[in-house]
């Protein structure tokens, strides 16, 4: 039983792109075969992040156009065997996208795999629409920062009314992901609380991604950050995350602060 | 004489006119079909009393006495038979309906009749409130001018709610509310805690800048003082 799962936000930079390719291989490898599919058709960056931005032939457009095969387009990872990528097209724009060409795409890849992971682009136009029209689930992906919070409740609006799944009564799953997360920060109030967060948005919560150096430097070198350093917080959280969403229970870790012995006895002695 | 005699005589004036009519293809066996037929008399008697009917017998190969047979049938169940289509006019007697020719095909409007009164069904009274069980995200807008709209949750930054009674928010009130948008004075604005953007009842409204910032966080209700909109704890 495929599932279509589309990772979005409204809001750009938050960590759509990221997430995709981190929970994407932490789903391949847990022995899921998974795809992941870049919508930011115009901007793609998904293949940067996975690192085979130099082996595209084919992408998402020639295949809804019908130029290229399924097969051709997708582009499996070489460090994962069961994680494919399907890239979106650079030189065209969002408007190549036809609501019947992903369906018939998200159709065909129902058949070969586990999960469908839609890396949906910024904004709530044609691109949004279409990346999360096919979806059983989603995770929103939020900065704990009130702009970001208010663009996905508008994402979350969406996905219940304008979803395939939304016009046939039914309801896509919903998760929040929160990225960037700064435990000094949010200590010192410079953040929005996970509580303010979740009591925002009234959706459960899928994990709390640590804001880490380990993230960029996962994507520079082309590779998620659950392959590039398995041991890294960031990673930790997104493993933990992908194995919730394969419905297993984990509990959930708040990153706290993490203060040296040095910190501690200059903190005291402050005090 | 002749001369007035013709000034008086009045001319038989023709005109065509078209008609939409029932079109009957029988199909065989013929008994079967007319099962169909009570069947469809069954559920609604009376579908086809008044309505001009035309026999389609083009798919059928059917005797003059047969012609003669399925017309009676009909007229039997209160289907007077108005023209036969698709038949040889050597077939037709002159006690037959006439041959008719040259029909196209439309859409049939179903104006079902009017059965007894009693199965009629009342016409509801339009809903006075408006009942929403999920939260209002932002970026919706839900409009009801008929009267209240209680929302069993929170109303989200950039959301907003216009009401043409009054507005009841079980939860956090984040975006706009505006009340009584028909020129109903006595609207109100209740919420479970206010961090609203905007309130507005007939037209008076009060933007987050100037509701009180002891108010915030607070279950609060906001109505209207002649012009001024007053906002207060509700406990």
């Amino acid at each position: 039983m495929a599932n279509v799962l589309v990772v979005t936000s409204g809001k750009g930079g938050v960590g759509k792109t990221t997430s995709t390719a981190a929970l994407g291989a932490a789903l391949a490898q847990a022995g899921e075969r998974v795809v992941v599919i870049d919508f930011d058709v115009g901007l793609r960056n998904l293949d940067l992040v996975m690192g085979a931005e130099r082996r595209v032939v084919f992408d998402l457009i020639n295949v809804v156009q019908g130029v290229a095969k399924l097969q051709q387009a997708l582009i499996r990872d070489k460090r994962l065997e069961n994680l494919w990528l399907l890239p979106a097209s650079q030189t065209r724009d969002k408007d190549a996208l036809t609501d019947e060409g992903v369906g018939r795409i998200i159709a065909e890849l129902r058949t070969k795999f586990d999960w469908i992971l839609c890396d949906s682009p910024a904004g709530i136009e044609r691109g949004a629409m279409l990346a999360m029209r096919y979806a059983d689930e989603a995770v929103i992906v939020t900065n704990p920062e009130v702009s970001s919070v208010r663009d996905s409740d508008r994402i979350i609006g969406m996905l219940d009314s304008k979803t395939v799944k939304a016009e046939q009564g039914e309801r896509v799953t919903k998760h929040i992901l929160i990225t960037r997360f700064d435990p000094a920060r949010a200590a010192r109030g410079e953040m929005l609380s996970i509580d303010d967060i979740l009591e925002i948005l009234a959706t459960p919560l899928l994990g709390i991604i640590p804001e880490s150096q380990d993230v960029l430097r996962a994507s520079n070198v082309g590779s998620p950050v659950t392959l590039n350093n398995a041991a890294s917080a960031p990673a930790r959280a997104y493993t933990d995350a992908a194995r919730r969403l394969m419905g297993e229970s984990v509990d959930m870790i708040v990153p706290a602060e993490r203060r040296g012995l040095m910190n501690r006895l200059l903190g005291r002695r402050a005090a | 004489m002749g001369a007035t005699a013709e000034a008086t005589r009045q001319l038989v004036r023709m005109r065509g006119r078209s008609y939409v009519a029932f079109v009957f293809t029988p199909e065989i066996p013929i008994l079967g079909w007319l099962a169909e037929i009570d069947a469809t008399l069954a559920r609604s008697p009376g579908f086809f009393v008044g309505k001009p009917v035309v026999l389609d017998l083009s798919a059928l190969d059917l005797s003059g006495a047969a012609i003669t047979h399925l017309v009676g049938n009909l007229e039997e169940r209160n289907i007077r038979v108005l023209g036969i289509e698709g038949v040889d006019a050597e077939k037709l007697t002159t006690s037959m309906p006439p041959l008719l020719t040259g029909g196209r095909s439309c859409v049939i409007t179903r104006t079902e009749p009017a059965t007894e009164p009693a199965e009629k069904p009342e016409a509801k009274p339009k809903p006075t409130s408006l009942l929403l069980e999920s939260p209002v995200r932002s970026g919706q807008s839900i409009v009801f001018t008929d009267g209240d709209v209680t929302v069993l949750g929170s109303v989200g930054s950039g959301a907003e709610i216009v009401a043409g009674g009054s507005i009841h928010v079980y939860g956090t009130l984040r975006g706009r509310a505006m009340a009584g948008v028909n020129g109903n004075s006595s609207a109100r604005i209740y919420c479970q805690k206010i961090e609203a953007e905007l309130l507005a009842i007939d037209g008076y409204y009060q933007t987050a800048e100037e509701i009180d910032a002891s108010l915030r966080n607070r279950p609060a209700q906001a109505w209207l003082q002649g012009a001024t909109m007053k906002i207060t704890p509700l406990n």
